[in-house]
């Protein structure tokens, strides 16, 4: 069986709800696609389930044909008389027989690609993931920097994710982080991000280009925005990123109020910004860190496109956006919004 | 407590009521809890039939707002615990109950008292989750209630649910026991093992699974309720707990689960089948003990369901391995309803166009089951919606259509006349149409990406057609259940009278009238082989071809006056129903500190309904 998208013309012919699936696989963009495999890791998966969802179809044709068959041909007719036998133990010895060979079969090379992901490849990209409820924090140990929601890896290179399980909550040290699934379809399977554990994971992007995914197990009120992307770039594409992001930013004069609100605001509901968020690189925080803000593409658990209308409709309260986020709606009047949002937009 | 108040009368006098609903309440008749079952767990899949059309109507279109995300929670974890512990499993038992003992020829279960008790204890466990909606919110974890979110959820929701489903777990036992004990004792003579019908036969196996997963679950949430209510922390890894032990005890419960949900269906199959193609099933031998084994491997693949976890490629493949075998036995299931179809005469009745729609729409839970089990795709297509296509079709395509099979088979048994025919089969076409819109495009957005439990979804994922198409399908499958209410309203003023054996049939309930008799049997039957009704209306001459011996067949028939003097039957009684009113109580008090007491209340009630149970004669003389 071959990808749906390239799968020989008598196969698509034969098949109907493959048909079906292939149009649908083909005719719409769906970035989220694990039948559209974009690296080697995804790729020993999908040829997995080429093999096994061809045979599936095979079967499902096979009996579903001689079950119509049956109940046609021998359909009630005047005269017609049920044939009285119990059974027939050398069918139904080979009709054990066959569906055990045909899984012996499958199972070997499940058995053999589970091992050949599980081993770790020499010289891969290390980032380690930690989730949080409802965004992903993202550190590069080499490179000596954090940033959040979007993990950009250079292409042709594998990368091994270390998914670190927060045992506390880091608003809450009393509460437990609960568990959540890391997931980029065209790139790798999913692996859970369970609290005192750690997991690995590996994934490799052919091309440069934006791959989306999320969390995949549920993690409560805004699950479904618990979002993330993996960005790939050219290898020197990505040593210019690792460069950028790797300098402290540079703070703009004009975004110079809201730089001060961002430090040692006061707000109705809350403390400065900073008490939560970091801006340089590489210090740790309660929240996202910010450092390089406005060179990402999306923010809140990558929910929202990164444009001023979204974060001054964040900034105005979060919770309203997005139920159950952490960050609080810290009471800002407009000017403080104008100004918060000038300097984030500085954060290049 | 005094005895002289326990005489023979026990503490009240004994409730003496045959019709009206005082009968229904103190009933210990297997045919009544059997029909309480599964008006009640009717009723419930009604409501989680309105939670799963909310559901879809929040989802029909990217960036829904039909449902906040906090009712979308509570909607699919409830629509999940109501649709596999207040619908498939007790429609399933209301069929055991009310059929198993007819087929074994049995006067009823082993324990009339304690099946009374089962019924009312999985009513108020039921009212008792439900009262949650009005009491501040109901769970909202999920069915799986995964650690350590299932602590930290807010509100009383998750506290409902790890009581709520004890209370259904106590339920659940005392019911698998009685079952075990009726089927093993309770045979008429002849009833040998291998020529009980494969109905009774799935009984039996389910019984038996949930004997032995029950406890299981009721441990997980026994220390889920200790972490709620009294702050223990057996799931966080903050404190030395860990997650993943919810989750394995959770799923060793949750797979044999699973079975015990498909093979009640799988047997109500295994007897519609040969009773409308006018054959024996073939391979009898093979078909029950293909059910004993997936009964047997099903303690073996609960952690297919963790794959994503990170137990490591040795763990991963052992249970790769065993849920790949577990479809072994299944196919034998399959080729055998093929078998039994083969060189058949078959009528195209109602319970036989379901009985079809199940083996028919199994194939495909089966094999995408198949597929779950090459891991590292299933990492792909965990927590998505391909997942809840393969368990609908399992669960859906498989259990209820099975359910509807044995609704349309076994109506006129039980209320004496026939459901229509024609408005049946517009149920089963709507509903299978419907079923298949709601489900097959599941296959193909799980696959493009869209995972389970989210409330909503943007835009340009691709997912936006398929998701309409579902919402499309889920609507169709509301107006099937519609025209099926409307089945049983036209059907009952119409009373098209059904006899004792509309169908010819096969096994003992058929012999009996329609509806049976209090005694279900005048004289129990003798019983010389299987299929022995057939047997008896029909010869086997050296060519195999069945002739007509005599007509009717029915014994009894003629009206039940005179014999029931002579018959001994268990008396109705007010304690099952008393005993389980304590229940919720101790339920609520545990939830609620204000209302601590309410813990002392209910044990009481317990205690003394269980005291004046005990004293009291099973009969009266």
């Amino acid at each position: 069986m071959t990808r749906p998208c390239t799968g020989s013309r008598w196969r698509l012919a034969a098949l109907l709800p493959l048909l079906v699936m292939v149009i649908s696989a083909c005719a719409s963009d769906t970035p989220q696609n694990a039948l559209k495999p974009e690296g080697p890791f995804a790729r020993d998966a999908d040829r997995l389930w080429d093999l096994t969802f061809g045979i599936a179809v095979v079967v499902f044709f096979v009996v579903e044909l001689a079950l119509v068959y049956a109940l046609v041909k021998f359909r009630h007719r005047p005269g017609r008389k049920a044939a009285q036998f119990h059974g027939n133990t050398r069918l139904e010895v080979a009709l054990t027989a066959v569906p055990a060979l045909i899984l012996a079969g499958i199972a070997v090379p499940t058995v053999r690609t589970q091992f050949d992901l599980a081993a770790d490849p020499q010289g891969a990209l290390q980032v380690e993931v930690v989730g949080h409820r409802f965004w992903w924090e993202m550190s590069y140990p080499e490179q000596g920097f954090k940033t959040a929601n979007e993990m950009h890896i250079p292409t042709g290179r594998p990368v091994r994710v270390t998914l670190v399980g927060a045992a506390a909550d880091p608003v809450d040290a009393t509460r437990p982080e609960v568990i959540h699934s890391f997931w980029v379809p065209r790139l790798a399977g999913a692996q859970d991000v369970v609290p005192g554990h750690e997991n690995g994971l590996l994934l490799q992007a052919d091309e440069p280009g934006v791959y989306l995914g999320q969390c995949k197990e549920f993690c409560g009120l805004s699950h479904a925005n618990m979002r993330l992307r993996v960005i790939a770039h050219t290898p020197a594409g990505f040593q210019r990123w690792v460069r950028e992001q790797s300098r402290p930013p540079e703070e703009s004069s004009l975004a110079a109020e809201g730089a001060r609100l961002f430090q040692e605001g006061q707000f109705p509901n809350g403390p400065a910004c900073s008490a939560c968020h970091a801006v340089d690189p590489s210090s740790p925080g309660i929240g996202p860190n910010l450092a390089h803000f406005a060179s990402r593409s999306t923010f809140a658990g990558a929910m929202f496109d990164n444009n001023e209308a979204n974060l001054r409709a964040w900034l105005a309260g979060p919770p309203d956006v997005k139920p159950g986020a952490t960050m609080p709606d810290l009471g800002l009047t407009q000017e403080q919004i104008d100004a918060l949002v000038a300097y984030l937009q500085s954060l290049e | 407590m005094a005895t002289a108040a326990l005489t023979r009368d026990g503490l009240f006098r004994r409730p003496r009521a045959t019709t009206g609903w005082w009968s229904w309440v103190t009933t210990v008749d297997h045919k009544k809890i059997g029909i309480m079952y599964c008006a009640t767990a009717f009723v419930f899949f009604i409501l989680a039939g309105l939670q799963a059309l909310a559901i879809r109507a929040q989802l029909a279109q990217p960036n829904g707002d039909i449902l906040d995300a906090d009712t979308y929670n509570q909607f699919f974890t409830m629509h999940g615990v109501s649709m596999i512990f207040l619908v498939v499993m007790p429609l399933g038992v209301g069929l055991m109950n009310y059929i198993v003992p007819l087929q074994i020829g049995a006067r009823d279960v082993a324990f009339p008292r304690l099946n009374a008790f089962s019924y009312w204890v999985f009513l108020f466990g039921g009212l008792f989750l439900y009262s949650s909606f009005l009491l501040g919110g109901a769970p909202d974890g999920g069915w799986f209630g995964y650690a350590p979110l299932n602590r930290q959820l807010p509100g009383h929701g998750m506290t409902y649910y790890s009581i709520g489903l004890q209370i259904l777990g106590a339920a659940s036992l005392a019911g698998a026991v009685n079952f075990i004990v009726t089927i093993l004792n309770m045979r008429a003579p002849g009833m040998t093992f291998m020529r009980m019908p494969i109905f009774t036969w799935m009984t039996l196996t389910t019984a038996f699974l949930l004997l032995f997963a029950m406890p299981v679950i009721a441990v997980a949430l026994f220390q889920l309720m200790f972490d709620r209510v009294f702050g223990a922390v057996f799931f966080d890894s903050t404190a030395g707990g860990d997650p993943i032990l919810w989750q394995h005890l959770f799923w060793v419960f949750g797979h044999p689960e699973v079975y015990i949900m498909i093979l009640p269906a799988m047997g109500i199959v295994s007897d519609v089948l040969p009773a409308f193609a006018r054959k024996p099933i073939f391979g009898y031998a093979a078909i029950v003990f293909a059910g004993i084994a997936i009964g047997f491997m099903g303690w073996g693949v609960w952690a297919h369901h963790m794959f994503a976890v990170g137990m490591g490629p040795v763990a991963n493949s052992a249970f790769a391995l065993s849920t790949m075998f577990i479809a072994v036995p299944t196919g034998i299931k399959i080729f055998n309803w093929l078998g039994t179809l083969w060189g058949g005469d078959i009528r195209f009745k109602t319970p036989l166009l379901f009985a079809v729609g199940f083996v028919s729409m199994f194939i495909i839970g089966g094999l995408s089951g198949v597929t779950h089990s090459i891991v590292p795709h299933d990492t792909q297509q965990t927590d998505t919606y391909y997942v809840v296509a393969h368990f609908h079709y399992v669960l859906f395509g498989g259990a209820i259509f099975g359910i509807f099979a044995g609704f349309y088979y076994w109506w006129p048994k039980v209320f004496g006349h026939l459901l229509s025919d024609r408005l049946g089969k517009v149920h089963f076409w709507l509903m299978f149409v419907g079923f298949n819109l709601a489900f097959g495009p599941m296959h193909i957005v799980g696959l493009e990406g869209m995972p389970r439990r989210i409330y909503t979804y943007p835009e340009g994922m691709g997912w936006d057609l398929w998701n309409l198409i579902e919402t499309i399908g889920a609507y169709t499958i509301a107006v099937s259940v519609l025209v099926f209410i409307a089945n049983v309203v036209v059907s009952a003023r119409r009373r098209q009278d059904a006899g004792a054996d509309p169908w010819d049939g096969r096994t003992l309930e058929w012999s009996t009238p329609s509806p049976p008799p209090e005694y279900n049997f005048a004289e129990i039957p003798l019983v010389r082989g299987r299929d022995d009704f057939w047997r008896r209306k029909y010869v086997e001459r050296p060519d195999e071809v069945p002739a007509r011996v005599f007509a009717g067949g029915a014994e009894g028939a003629d009206g039940h006056g005179h014999h029931d003097h002579a018959i001994h039957m268990p008396s109705p009684s007010y304690f099952p129903v008393l005993a389980a009113a304590g229940i919720p109580l101790m339920g609520y008090g545990a939830i609620y500190d204000g209302l601590r007491g309410l813990v002392a209340v209910g044990a009481l009630i317990l205690v003394f309904g269980l005291f004046g149970w005990v004293l009291e004669p099973s009969a009266e003389e």
